[in-house]
């Protein structure tokens, strides 16, 4: 430290919405903070207004849905006879999909826990929270690595005739690509939207899809044995 | 109308019985309306000043709340089914039938805990992948993000213990199928059976298992993460902004002494 001065000091206050602050910035390290003050409303009582208004509006309609549908009941359960199909709730039908392909060791025990496991570590992982554009930085290497996992995962599941959830696969690997051939600078708003999309955003999104179609297939397109049902003609 | 509705409101508020109730005192200064939240034990839970633009619903599309509210709607109906529910084989199938014909209104509690329950699990899932698209995840919000993760597997355990409480051929194969997947757990997959299940196949011990976590258990520890949840929301800074986020930027030369924390 050359300057004598190594520390500077300074006092803020606005009597109407904060104490008075005093700061000390110490060797030089500039804290440059830049919050602006926002508008605020009070928790009490808009917040809270609308919470309760929102959570009204749920009711009713949740309380209609109750009126015109009635839940399901069957027969008194009955360990002698199964149906067939028989089928988990809607929410674990994924799960029950790919029972229908991998052993259930690797079905049921290895994928949630992986699911789990990988859903707790996002925030942990400073690449998912600094979240830059995939292929912004160290393309070659990032590209060549993207190839050869989607490679894999794609044989992999074609090994196992797993078409339900390679569609999605190539469908997300397909964007991931075009991400890869643009650049914030690109023409399309599109394909700066997905330039900008960090690794993160590729597997939650490669995710949430084979979420989707799994628990749908499992829960509208399988009838008697596994077999393919349209759901239409029942 | 409304302001009628006010004056009343805060004449309510006045009353001697009200203040010895709630802390906070009368009147809607800034300061009161600030401490109506703060020295309220559940509301404490709160921050008292949200920022405005959180409240568009763009934002957070209110998943939240809403995930709160099937919950609600959960415990409410949930307790007047179990008045008229016996955990034991066959009485819970006969009961289920009871409240489909024979108790008033019980087909329309019995829709609206189902329905609900649906809604909630769907509900966790969309707020799970709302939070997660905004990147609400991020420092200092990652073990709140990991209490939704258990929220999450709480919320799924409750739906899938309350699946077989009605005691029919649906219930009872879906939880086969589904206890059937804890067997494959390596080592003391059949041990875990077992303890789940009371039992080596779904029976009148599964029945009574799944009643108390469904009704006793899950709903506590349910409260206890969110109560957790709602707090850590204050304590990390209140909903998660983008642009607000204090950010890092290349430190410009600082005029000595001139400015300061003038925010």
């Amino acid at each position: 430290m050359t300057d004598p001065k190594d520390f500077i000091a300074g006092m803020g206050s606005n009597a109407r919405k904060s104490p008075t602050r005093v700061v000390f910035v110490t060797r030089r390290t500039s804290a440059q903070v830049k919050v602006t003050d926002e508008d605020q409303v009070q928790t009490y009582p808009e917040v809270l207004f609308r919470a309760i208004v929102a959570i009204e509006v749920l009711a009713i309609a949740l309380a209609c849905v109750s009126l015109l549908f009635n839940a399901p009941l069957e027969g008194i359960a009955d360990p002698s006879h199964t149906p067939n199909p028989a089928k988990a709730p809607w929410y674990f039908l994924g799960l029950q999909e790919m029972l229908h392909y991998f052993p259930p060791v690797v079905a049921g025990v290895l994928v949630p826990t992986l699911v789990v496991f990988a859903l707790i570590v996002i925030p942990y992982f400073n690449i998912n929270v600094e979240a830059e554009g995939l292929f912004l930085k160290d393309r070659k290497r990032r590209l060549l690595i993207f190839y050869l996992a989607a490679a894999a995962l794609s044989l992999f599941m074609l090994f196992f005739d797993v078409y339900v959830a390679l569609v999605p696969t190539l469908i997300v690997a397909g964007f991931m690509v075009l991400a890869a051939q643009s650049s914030p600078q690109s023409t399309s708003a599109f394909r700066r939207y997905l330039a900008a999309k960090p690794l993160s955003y590729w597997i939650m999104t490669w995710f949430l899809f084979e979420l989707a179609v799994l628990t749908a297939v499992g829960t509208f397109f399988r009838g008697p044995g596994w077999s393919w049902v349209l759901p239409w003609r029942s | 109308m409304a302001k009628t509705i006010t004056n009343y409101f805060e004449q309510l508020r006045g009353t001697r019985v009200w203040r010895s109730v709630f802390r906070s005192g009368t009147g809607s200064s800034t300061l009161r309306r600030a401490l109506a939240v703060q020295q309220n034990v559940f509301l404490h839970l709160f921050s008292t000043k949200v920022r405005t633009r959180m409240l568009s619903f763009s934002t957070t599309w209110y998943l939240g709340t809403l995930t709160f509210g099937t919950f609600l709607i959960l415990v409410a109906t949930g307790i007047p089914l179990m008045f008229y529910y016996h955990p034991s084989v066959p009485q819970a199938y006969a009961d289920t039938k009871d409240l489909q014909f024979v108790v008033s209104s019980g087909l329309f509690l019995r829709n609206l805990h189902r329905w609900s329950a649906h809604a909630m699990v769907f509900l966790v899932f969309a707020h799970m992948f709302k939070v997660f698209y905004r990147g609400a995840y991020r420092p200092p919000r990652e073990f709140n993000w990991v209490i939704g993760v258990i929220l999450l597997l709480i919320t799924l355990l409750l739906s899938y213990t309350g699946y077989l409480l009605p005691w029919d051929q649906l219930a009872f194969w879906a939880i086969t199928v589904g206890s059937n997947i804890a067997s494959a757990v390596p080592v003391m997959g059949n041990k875990v059976h077992f303890l789940m299940l009371g039992g080596n196949v779904v029976n009148a011990n599964a029945l009574l298992r799944f009643y108390v976590l469904h009704c006793m258990i899950l709903p506590l520890v349910a409260i206890l993460f969110v109560a957790v949840h709602f707090w850590r929301i204050r304590k990390d800074g209140g909903l998660y902004a983008h642009q607000s986020e204090p950010r890092t930027v290349a430190a410009a030369p600082v005029p000595v002494a001139a400015k300061g924390a003038q925010s």
